[in-house]
Order: C-alpha cells, then structure tokens, then sequence
C-alpha cells in the first residue's frame, strides 16, 4: 500500500492493519526524518516503551521542574523531607511504642517505625503526584504531543530524591542507636524498586483514573489512610498471625516495609520469602495492568482532561 | 519517494457532545448510568444525534516546502485539523501520514513555569516540543538574543512582563527548526513589533525550505505569506485554491455581498430565545443598502429583530472588526444613559437600532460586522461575530494624492496646522 513509502524494509516497527487497530508509528527511515502514521486506535495498545527511552530527557527535566519548584515558596523548603516522617516517628513512638507498647522485635521503636516510615512516605508522595499529575499539566496535555506516560513517571522519581534526603536522617539514627546494617543491605535498593514498582502501577491507575473521574481526588487521601493501618509501620509484621501472612502480603507495601527492616535492622533471622514473592507478583501485576490501561485511555486524554 | 510531506486521507474526528460539554463525569453518573448508557448506545446507532463532526472527509497533500494557509471561521475544525496533526488528539476515522518532526507555535509556552527562571524554563520547554539538550545548549545563546531577555535571564518568569513572557516563549518555540512547523493565531497577541518579528521568523523557516501551515484570522497575514489556502468550513474542506482566490470566497461566504445579513430561522440557536435577530445591513448616505461604503460620507448600520417577550437592560450594539481580526470599536444602541433609561424593559415586537458611523471614520479595506445583542451580567441572547462584511473606498478622503495604502483602520481628516517657527 502506498502509506507505507519511506518506510525502510528492515522491519523495526510493523504497522498494524486492521482498521479498527493501533497506529501510531513513528519509524526513523533516514536519519533526519520521521514517518508518523496517525490512525483512528481502539480497544488496547501496545506499551511503546520504546518511545518512552526516547523521551528520558524530557522525563529528567521534569522530575527535576518537580523537585526544583516543590520547596521554592516553601519556608522550611527540602527540611518536610526529612520533618514529614520525622514527626510521625516522634507521634508513633509515643503513642504505639510507649503508651500502646506494641511490640518492635527488640529494636528500639523510633527507629523500626523511621525504617518503615521511609518507604512509606516515598510511595504515599509518590502516589498522590502521579495521580494529579495528568489533570495538572492540563496545558501540556492538551497541546503537545508526547508519551503521556512521562507525567506519572517523572512525579514519582521526584519522590525519590526526598527519600535520599530523608535517608540521611536514618543512618543518623542508625549511629544513635549503635545498630549496624546487616549484611543483606544490598538488597535495599530492590525494596526501593518494588516501592516505586508499585507506586507506579497504582499510580497509572490512578492519574488515568482522575482524567475520567474526579472523584479520585477525593479517593486518594482515603485510599493512602487506609492503606496505612495495612501496611506494618506502626506494628511488626510479627503481630500478624503466620496462616494470615501471605494475605497480608497480598498488599506490596507490607513486603517493602518488612524487607527494609530485615536488611536495614536485621529484626528477623529469615529472609521475607514467600511473602516478598507474594507481594512482588502483585506489584508487577498492577503496573503491568496500569501501563495497559493508561495506554488504552491515553488517547482520550486530550479531549476529556 | 515523492516530496509530499503531510498527506491526509479521509480524516475525520467526531466528538460526543458530552465530552467537549461536560469534560468529565464523576464516578457515581458513571455507575448509575451504566444501565442507561448501554440503553443509549443502542438508541445512538440509529440517531446519531449526540456526537458532531469537528472534521470531516478531508484530503489534502502538503509538497515539501510549501507555505499552506488554513482559513475559516470560528469552530470550521481548524484547531481540531492542527491538533490531530501534532498529535495531540486521535482522528475518529482517517489516516494522516506526517515526515518529519511537527513543531508547533499553538504550544508557545507549554509547560513554563513560574516559579523558575528564565534559563531554567528554556531546558525545560526546549525538552517539552523534543529537542535535545545538546541542541538546546548550541541555541542557547541564539534563543536569548532573540527573545531580548538576556538580563532577566536568571529571574523566575513570573516576575517576568507578559510580553517578555510571551517573547521567550516564542523563542523557544521558533528554535525547534522542524520538518513542518504549524503556527497558529499566536500572531494575534503580543505587540506590533513582536508580531513583525514573528512574521519575520516564520518567513525565514519558509525560505530555508520547510513547511508551514498557518492558521490565522488575519487575512492580510495569510495573504502575505502564503501563496496556497485551505478554506475549511463546517469541518469539511470547502475549496483549496491560491490564497487570493481563497481569502476572496471565504470573506464572501456565509455573509451576502449586497451589504445585508437575514437570518434565516435555522441559523438562529435556540438560546437566544426571546431575542430573534431579523437583518444587519450598511446604507450609505443616501440610504441604499451598499457593499462598498465611501470612507469621506456618512454611513449607517441598521439592526433588526424581534423581542418575543419583554427583555429588561438589553442592549443591541455591533463590533466593528478589521479583516485582520483586530477590534476597532463597540458600541451598544444604549451606551447613551438617557437612551438606557427610556428603553429599559424592551416590550415584545419588532425594532430597529440603527447608528451612523460618521464621515471620515474609516480607512479603505473589508470590515466585518459582529453582533451583540445582551443584557449586561445576566444574559448574552445573541452573538456573532462574523454577521456581515463591507468595503470601504478611500476615494476623496485626505491623503489621496499618494498612492499608497494607508495604515490603520482609522482615516479622520485632521486639522493640521504648519507654522516655521
């Protein structure tokens, strides 16, 4: 067919032909020079990460727009970093560590609380961003083209950076409390992956969601409350009965919260087995349904935002 | 491979009128409606009723190099043409093939923000339409000297003017150097020098070989810049010719050239109940109904309708707009207090507001009556902004013994005074 001139024959990218199906193709054919394909697109899309790696440098730029502007008109500027969790530790330890006397394995509480407080809050900032981020950049959405995906990307890795910040404040603690990490500190950075694995996929869920709905701006602050009392930040995972475990692990912050702690504060002897697969599988199964999801209502975005 | 760079086959984009209406839905009409919809979509296939075509059927093909004006009114589906073009939004139906990189000057200032500086918003915004920072580093310096903000390069935007605000962003934009840039309207804002440069910057784009589409309102841009127009009406394209030959058929179309617009009922949107305009017409001094009115004699603008209830602080008054888009004056039938007071509660019938537009008011050109008819704060019954086109001929009027075009809209005859001192 004649769309397809310029196209080279090497066959990087197919062009789909049934009519009610995908395309939009972007083929590099000389080196200067793209051929863009802009078809009607119905039902579900392929991912195009692809696209996506093309991007990254506007993905740098705008985790670095998010962390940049954030604390610019704030007072106590990068210091909610470190105050956010900080003061929720101080609160904790007061009230479920002294008064309450929940158990900590033998750690000392503020700092099994801070070690769980650390993840927590990167997802909980995390999540909310990504789910405005679409119905924030409305302007962009509706005037440039570019993987839209970016947005809830980038609002989540600007989290990162208040995690390092926050981080700091830890290994401060750490040296209060003479703990040494353990030898399976290694790990942290997987834990680390499996937090913004699942703020990613909760959050495509939730920004694509929000374009549709606006009740998720409602939704949100409820959603991360509740997930709170599920996720064992103020409590040990300990506490929950063994045959109830893997139930538990059904929600994948529990796994990152006990993960840290194992390699963090060696409170148990066992690595989290069966629960971190539990809760990895689930964490890869909700981005893996959020990317398809959000590519499938992408698409709609512009008109609908 | 052939030179064509855009082609566009059969596009079509259709929006359900309740999206474009009530952009978004909360989650409960969704749930409840369920049911309903379902219903409704089955009901749909045959009416057909709640969605509109922005666009329709177009085919067009742009050579490598072209300058291509689009023309047409206010909701033709131009926006809409230039947004599924760079992307933005997904045909309905349709195929567009595009070579190249689009840039595009609809996004001037896409994704600044405030509360960064300068140097900081040019990274950003360069990354934004897809440059790299490679090529963003080697224009740096270039982009600056031509937005004229070099010393408030470290200051946050928002301290910025609106036009400087304006010129960096444009800046930004003009230094994409795509394959295909689509400009438009953003010539209507910014001031007169701005808008030379922009005009400028676009004419270098064309010269360096690439391809322009440019949407505009303003006539006079289109004509000097393009050779070859679209005109698009009611999502269809209705003719593509050479501009001339474009501009010509678009300004005749939908206003009658005899100096007069009826309105016939259909055209009239139910909203503006009990407001029913009847005619719009220009009469010259002797009080024929023209389509050319002399610039050094007395016209007169004659507006009728009819009032189907009684309407209470209406008011009846028409815009006069240049044929570059640009507003040269308003003025309601009631500006007047005493007139105001005496027509305060209209009662139902039929009425006349008729004005004179003074002798010596007006410089040679085309001119586009609007039309407002409204009650201030509580009710806009009718509006157009298109009613009616005219000539005017400068015959007789000061100046006449050079031959050239005068600028401005306004031609006064000026008592002027030359004394040596």
């Amino acid at each position: 067919m004649k769309r397809d001139c310029g196209i080279p024959s090497n066959g990087t990218v197919k062009t789909e032909r049934h009519d009610h199906k995908v395309s939009i193709e972007t083929i590099k054919s000389t080196p200067d020079q793209q051929v863009t394909i802009i078809q009607p697109e119905k039902g579900w899309s392929a991912l195009k990460l692809g696209e996506l790696w093309r991007y990254r440098e506007l993905i740098y730029f705008m985790t670095w727009r998010d962390v940049k502007v954030r604390y610019k008109q704030t007072l106590l500027g990068a210091s909610w970093a470190i105050l956010r969790p900080f003061l929720t530790m101080v609160v904790f330890s007061i009230f479920f560590g002294n008064l309450a006397k929940v158990p900590s394995d033998g750690i000392p509480y503020p700092i099994y609380t801070f070690t769980a407080l650390l993840p927590w809050e990167l997802f909980v900032a995390a999540l909310s961003q990504a789910s405005r981020s679409l119905v924030q950049n409305t302007n962009m959405v509706t005037k440039i083209y570019f993987p839209r995906m970016i947005l809830p990307i980038s609002s989540i890795l600007a989290g990162v950076v208040d995690f390092l910040v926050a981080f700091l404040v830890l290994i401060g603690m750490m040296i209060f409390y003479k703990i040494t990490p353990t030898a399976n500190v290694w790990t942290l950075p997987l834990y680390l992956l499996l937090t913004l694995v699942t703020a990613l996929g909760v959050g495509l869920w939730l920004s694509a969601l929000n374009v549709l709905y606006r009740d998720i701006n409602y939704i949100t602050p409820f959603l991360t409350q509740f997930w709170l009392y599920i996720t064992p930040i103020a409590y040990p995972v300990s506490m929950i009965p063994e045959k109830w475990r893997l139930i538990y692990a059904l929600n994948p912050m529990s796994g990152v919260v006990d993960g840290f702690r194992w390699a963090l504060l060696g409170n148990q002897q066992s690595a989290p087995g069966p629960m971190l697969i539990v809760s990895s599988t689930i964490a890869v199964v909700v981005l893996v349904t959020g990317l398809f999801y959000f590519r499938r209502m992408e698409r709609q975005f512009a008109d609908m935002v | 491979m052939s030179d064509t760079i855009i082609r566009v086959e059969n596009l079509g984009k259709r929006y359900h009128i309740g999206t474009t209406v009530a952009a978004y839905q909360t989650l409960r009409e969704t749930l409840g409606g369920a049911f309903q919809k379902a219903k409704e979509k089955i009901e749909l296939l045959d009416s057909g009723d709640d969605y509109i075509w922005a666009l329709r059927e177009l085919n067009f093909e742009v050579k490598q190099g072209q300058v291509l004006g689009i023309i047409g009114r206010n909701g033709a589906g131009k926006s809409t043409l230039l947004k599924i073009l760079s992307r933005v939004t997904y045909p309905t139906e349709g195929i567009a093939e595009i070579h190249g990189r689009v840039g595009s000057l609809l996004e001037v200032g896409t994704g600044f923000h405030p509360e960064l500086t300068g140097r900081e918003n040019i990274f950003l915004n360069g990354a934004i339409l897809g440059m790299k920072r490679t090529e963003i580093e080697k224009k740096f310096d270039e982009i600056v000297e031509f937005s004229e903000v070099e010393k408030f390069i470290d200051t946050p935007v928002k301290r910025y003017s609106s036009g400087m605000y304006l010129r960096l962003a444009f800046a930004v934009a003009a230094h994409l150097e795509p394959e295909i840039l689509v400009v438009d309207e953003v010539l209507a804002v910014g001031d007169a020098e701005f808008q030379r440069k922009c005009l400028g910057k676009m004419s270098d784009v064309a010269q360096q070989g690439r391809t322009v589409l440019f949407v505009s309102h303003n006539m006079s841009a289109v004509l000097r810049l393009t050779q070859e127009s679209l005109v698009i009406e009611k999502g269809r394209l209705a003719l593509r010719a050479p501009t001339s030959e474009a501009v010509d058929y678009y300004l005749s179309r939908g206003y009658s050239l005899e100096g007069q617009r009826i309105w016939q009922p259909d055209e009239i949107p139910e909203d503006a109940a009990p407001f029913q305009p009847v005619s719009v017409k220009v009469l010259n001094a002797a009080g024929t109904v023209v389509d050319t009115l002399r610039s050094v004699e007395p016209s007169m603008v004659e507006m009728e309708y009819m009032l189907n209830a009684p309407i209470t602080g209406l008011r009846v008054g028409m815009y006069l707009i240049s044929s570059r888009g640009e507003f040269i004056f308003t003025s309601f039938d009631t500006d007047e207090p005493g007139l105001f007071e005496k027509f305060s509660t209209r009662q139902p019938g039929r009425y006349i507001s008729r004005c004179v537009i003074p002798a010596d008011t007006l410089n040679e050109g085309r001119y586009i009556i609007g039309i407002n008819a409204s009650s201030y704060k509580i009710k806009r019954y009718f509006h157009d902004e298109q009613a009616l086109t005219f000539n005017v001929d400068a015959a007789g009027a000061p100046g006449m013994q050079w031959p050239e075009p005068r600028l401005g809209s306004y031609r006064p005859r000026l008592d002027w005074e030359i004394k040596r001192v």
